[in-house]
């Protein structure tokens, strides 16, 4: 029952995660959103495996917080250098 | 997801719906799945498209008309798989032939012939061995494809950049110094561990792969070629390939038929055991140098854009 | 012994529960986007430890503990991690705090 309680709470703050990614103004409210979803969901994942009894699903757990770091890094250094202008040289735009 | 002329808002989305398919294996009880899907669907594509974005511009090109007729087919098509979807029998439903026949056998045998607890890399591994040959051969040609269309042509550019992109970010770094040798101990633990739990050769090599793309997004794309060079990479796309027909063949010269492993060794579950572990070694070694050839190449086609507009 | 560990854990769970929801809520609402980072990367990462320690003292010993354990430590690892690096992109590009009068145009 406490599982499930936690399950809802989660559910119910990836939808706001979600309502922010599509409100935010500016770009980084989304990808924060967008974060904040994943996090969430790696959360999820390991609540439900308690709730079904099937701790096997801890991998998948794992394997989403890593792939959710990495995801954001990488849209960090899409946008930071932009599109189009990623090099490897010193210093980014003139 | 098909009207934003944004392409990064659709590589988001469908990086999302990538995340929301692995939730609804989940739900299914298919951890193996949810774990394949979770880490190229949300993990790996959004990744090389977020390279393929940096050489190729965020926006549609504006003012395309639309086309009615590729319209039209997808809708036929659509409408077709719609119904075949429809008459199907019911999630479950215990007299539904894919219940019925083969599955049968490779369930109820599956523990005494092979002898792993995971029934799904039994089934991908020996029983269907030759389509999961058949996948790895796609994956590999995949590679190759990148490889002569993107790193082909062009004469090899001099090692130069001094500092490397995203030098001041230094917390990142020290953070990432740390986690790499983890994610790499985590894709062997998958590896080995894919007979016991969900996991096996594809999810394992993905899993590589992403630790060092980690790597190349951190401390530059020459640094990374210095640890990983291309041409290792093309070694390892091939001897991925190699390792599991050499198996299948090894089984040929022992006597029995093309990739039945029993043979293998002298007792049939030994060789099963053998061969299952020999071919999701191959499986994850080819998978995780596509991968990362694949980054590198679209990463290196970026810069050298760059360098013919200067 | 197991009572305590039970009790121990539930309440561990409900105040994960109810710190995410706190953060969820402080995302929707704040007005700036630095406020909404700091809503979000504090309670995600308090609350997924509280919660991880909670489903830690759910489960006996074995193999999903060390599991639950690796969990643990790369969420609270690269949580704050992502938070600065978001924060640091976004100073970058230009965004500023809302109190800050000086500064207040977007490059």
């Amino acid at each position: 029952m406490i599982l499930t309680a936690v399950a809802i709470a989660l559910i119910v703050v990836m939808a706001m995660a979600i309502a922010r990614a599509l409100l935010g103004p500016t770009i980084y409210d989304r990808i924060l959103a967008v974060n904040l979803f994943g996090t969430k969901t790696v959360l999820l994942i390991a609540v439900v495996s308690y709730i079904v009894g099937r701790p096997d699903f801890l991998d998948v757990a794992l394997i989403y917080a890593l792939i959710n770091f990495i995801s954001v890094i990488a849209v960090l250094r899409f946008f930071e250098y932009g599109s189009g202008k990623v090099h490897d040289e010193v210093g980014k735009d003139a | 997801m098909a009207r934003a002329r944004d392409l990064f808002a659709t590589v988001m989305l469908s990086g999302i719906y990538g995340l929301l398919s692995a939730s609804f294996f989940i739900l299914m009880d298919a951890a193996d799945v949810a774990f394949t899907e979770a880490a190229v669907g949300a993990g790996i594509f959004p990744l090389l498209m977020l390279t393929v974005l940096s050489s190729v511009g965020r926006y549609e090109a504006a003012g395309r008309r639309v086309r009615y007729f590729p319209l039209l087919l997808m809708a036929v098509l659509a409408g077709g798989l719609f119904a075949a979807v429809v008459q199907m029998p019911p999630f479950g439903a215990v007299d539904a032939p894919s219940h019925a026949h083969v599955a049968q056998r490779y369930i109820l045998d599956s523990p005494d012939e092979i002898g792993i607890p995971n029934m799904v890399t039994s089934v991908l591994a020996s029983y269907r061995g030759f389509d999961t040959l058949g996948e790895v051969v796609v994956i590999f040609t995949a590679a190759v494809g990148v490889v002569v269309i993107l790193l082909g042509c062009r004469p090899k550019t001099p090692q130069q950049s001094t500092q490397a992109l995203m030098a001041e970010h230094k917390v990142l770094r020290i953070v990432g110094k740390m986690l790499i040798p983890l994610i790499l101990l985590f894709g062997l633990y998958v590896q080995f561990h894919g007979e016991y739990g969900p996991g096996g050769g594809f999810q394992a090599g993905v899993i590589f792969a992403v630790g060092i793309i980690l790597y190349a997004m951190l401390f530059g794309l020459s640094n990374a070629q210095r640890v990983v060079p291309l041409g290792v990479l093309r070694w390892l796309v091939a001897l991925g390939v190699l390792i599991y027909g050499s198996v299948g063949l090894a089984s040929f010269l022992v006597g029995g038929e093309y990739l039945n492993y029993s043979v293998l060794a002298s007792d049939p579950v030994t060789g099963q055991h053998i061969g299952i572990i020999l071919i999701e070694l191959g499986v994850g070694i080819t998978v995780a140098s596509a991968m990362v050839l694949i980054f590198f190449a679209f990463t290196r086609a970026t810069r050298s854009r760059d360098e013919l507009e200067e | 012994m197991p009572e305590l560990t039970t009790l121990l854990s539930s309440v561990c769970l409900l105040l994960g529960a109810f710190l995410i929801f706190s953060g969820g809520l402080g995302v929707l609402r704040f007005p700036d986007f630095f406020t909404r980072m700091h809503a979000a990367g504090v309670t995600e990462t308090m609350a997924a430890t509280l919660i991880v320690l909670g489903l830690m003292l759910h489960s006996g010993w074995g193999l999903p503990l060390f599991k639950l354990l690796f969990i643990l430590l790369f969420v609270m690892i690269t949580g704050p991690t992502a938070s600065h690096a978001l924060a640091k992109s976004a100073l970058h590009g230009g965004l500023r705090p809302q109190g800050d009068n000086a500064n207040n145009e977007r490059h």
